[in-house]
């Protein structure tokens, strides 16, 4: 890993108030990987990546993407330049059909050329959403829309993907469909990080990962390492 | 039979000016949770262009578009001015924002133009009437209801058909997600106010052309009206809003045309009341915005 990577954050810090919910992390993301970044509720994962996307200020820090700094970039700018995220909860557009949803996923994208291509890659890889795109997306069941969700962040063509929780309230057998798409994705090419509660599933489909407590970067490794190391385990019951 | 035709016809036009008041504050509200009490001064700069366009000689129907997008311009001004350094404060912050707009807006036209009330130069055929069987329908009335039509015909292609639009309705669920999405604040908020005004300007001018005055309040009641209407349809909701402008419009119609003499002088207490039963069982308002309460970051 001698190349610059594609994404990297040095002493990030969130802030709500008083409360410190990232506390100085230090984390990279090369081209082509896919990272997770695992730990308890509350260790921090999802505000990290809410501050990468500018949802919520970085209180301290710097975050590079692509050489730039996009610490304080509002957010309508980075999906242009190839940075996006696909939110916890899904948080789709209820009351716009599937395919006003995707088409907004576009908004930021200005060649039509782009556009077709992301457009042809979504519904190929999400058949569903096709056979569905006059539907309502709050007519959706969980999976679709978390399916919906993935393919509307897809559709900017991004360089780097941000997943927060893909799985989370999700049926089972619906989680292995999401990260076999995960696994789907990794051949297309997309660089992926990944927060994630359901460890086992998130360590089989990465290839490193940062394992979070209590605002900090308590282990980090690659997923193999992860699998073996007590600290997982003690990030999880609370120590660390 | 045929009053109550005639009366149903009146409540129509009222009802559509109400609603489309109503819809240029659930427009801006859905988005940016402000409740704008200064749409009603985007009125009253419309009513004014029409005053001076009739002074000035220029025909009606040049000064109508004039006077339209005098209401359009002022709105996006005023957000530029006013209500952008309060993005993303409270809801009261705004509120008392708006109200400070619409005072300092209404001083000015006080002061700067006349504190009473001016005539305002309309064709002749806006105050003819058509007799259709043994009912009479004034032009006016008809004119307010086809454009009513027209601009909820308009709004809907608009919302449902153009990007900007979808991304209005994108953005009026989940802000944050759809800046996400590429879609810029400042667009989607510019264009909120832009329809907000065209949909006062026009209001404005059907307002105007029933009266043929103009005074420097003459948004305020009108606007108190749409606000009712807008939290009778459910604050927020577009659909709700055009509801609830068409059924206030209904109420003060009839209650005024088929009360009893004697209950007359309560009219306005007995259709406010009507309202609030409404709202009693449906404290939402009758088609009730489905993001309204939902989190935004």
């Amino acid at each position: 890993m001698t190349r610059a990577p594609l994404l990297s954050a040095q002493g990030l810090v969130v802030r709500y108030g008083a409360i410190e919910a990232v506390r100085g992390i230090d984390f990279s993301i090369h081209e082509g990987e896919i990272v997770t970044f695992l730990g308890a509720n509350g260790a921090g994962k999802s505000s990290t990546l809410n501050a990468l996307v500018s949802l919520v200020p970085a209180a301290e820090g710097q975050v590079l993407f692509g050489g730039e700094d996009i610490t304080d970039v509002a957010p309508e700018r980075l999906a242009p330049m190839g940075l996006t995220l696909a939110p916890e909860g899904r948080r789709v557009f209820g009351g716009l059909t599937v395919e006003e949803n995707l088409r907004m996923g576009a908004y930021g994208v200005r060649s039509a050329e782009k556009r077709e291509a992301a457009w042809d890659m979504v519904h190929d890889l999400f058949p569903i959403l096709h056979e569905r795109r006059h539907q309502f997306a709050g007519t959706l069941s969980g999976g679709q829309q978390q399916m919906l969700a993935i393919g509307r962040a897809l559709m900017c063509g991004p360089r780097l993907l941000l997943l927060d929780e893909p799985s989370l309230g999700l049926a089972p057998q619906i989680v292995g469909q999401i990260f076999d798409l995960i696994a789907l994705l990794r051949e297309r090419d997309v660089t992926l990080g990944i927060v994630e509660q359901n460890v086992a599933m998130a360590l089989e489909v990465a290839d490193r990962g940062y394992v979070m407590a209590g605002g900090r970067i308590v282990a980090e490794g690659t997923a193999a390492e992860l699998r073996q190391t007590d600290r997982l385990q003690a990030a999880y019951l609370g120590g660390s | 039979m045929d009053l109550f035709v005639q009366q149903t016809v009146n409540a129509l036009a009222l009802g559509g000016t109400y609603a489309l008041l109503a819809l240029g504050l659930a427009v801006v509200f859905s988005i940016m949770g402000l409740i704008n009490f200064a749409h009603g001064e985007l009125m009253t700069i419309s009513g004014y262009t029409l005053m001076y366009c009739g002074i000035a000689g220029v025909p009606f129907v040049i000064s109508v578009p004039l006077a339209i997008l005098a209401a359009m311009v002022a709105a996006v001004a005023m957000e530029r001015i006013a209500f952008r350094p309060v993005r993303g404060g409270s809801g009261a912050t705004m509120l008392i924002t708006s109200f400070a707009v619409a005072m300092i807006l209404q001083v000015l036209f006080q002061n700067l133009i006349s504190a009473r009330s001016q005539a305002v130069m309309l064709p002749p055929l806006l105050s003819e009437s058509l007799r259709i069987g043994n009912v009479i329908i004034g032009v006016n009335k008809i004119a307010a209801i086809v454009a009513t039509v027209l601009m909820l015909v308009f709004l809907d292609r608009f919302m449902n058909r153009q990007k900007t639009g979808i991304a209005m309705r994108a953005a009026a669920e989940d802000f944050a997600i759809a800046r996400l999405m590429g879609i810029r604040a400042n667009t989607v908020i510019a264009g909120a106010f832009a329809i907000s005004g065209l949909l006062a300007g026009v209001a404005a001018v059907l307002w105007v052309s029933q009266r043929a005055s103009v005074d420097p309040l003459m948004g305020f009641t009108p606007v108190l009206k749409a606000f009712i209407a807008a939290i009778l349809g459910g604050l927020g909701s577009l659909r709700g809003a055009v509801a609830g402008g068409f059924l206030l419009g209904f109420i003060e119609v009839y209650l005024a045309a088929f009360l009893p003499q004697e209950l007359q002088e309560f009219r306005d207490p007995i259709g406010l009341g009507i309202v609030v039963l409404i709202l009693l069982f449906r404290p939402n308002g009758m088609i009730p915005s489905r993001v309204l309460g939902s989190v935004k970051v």
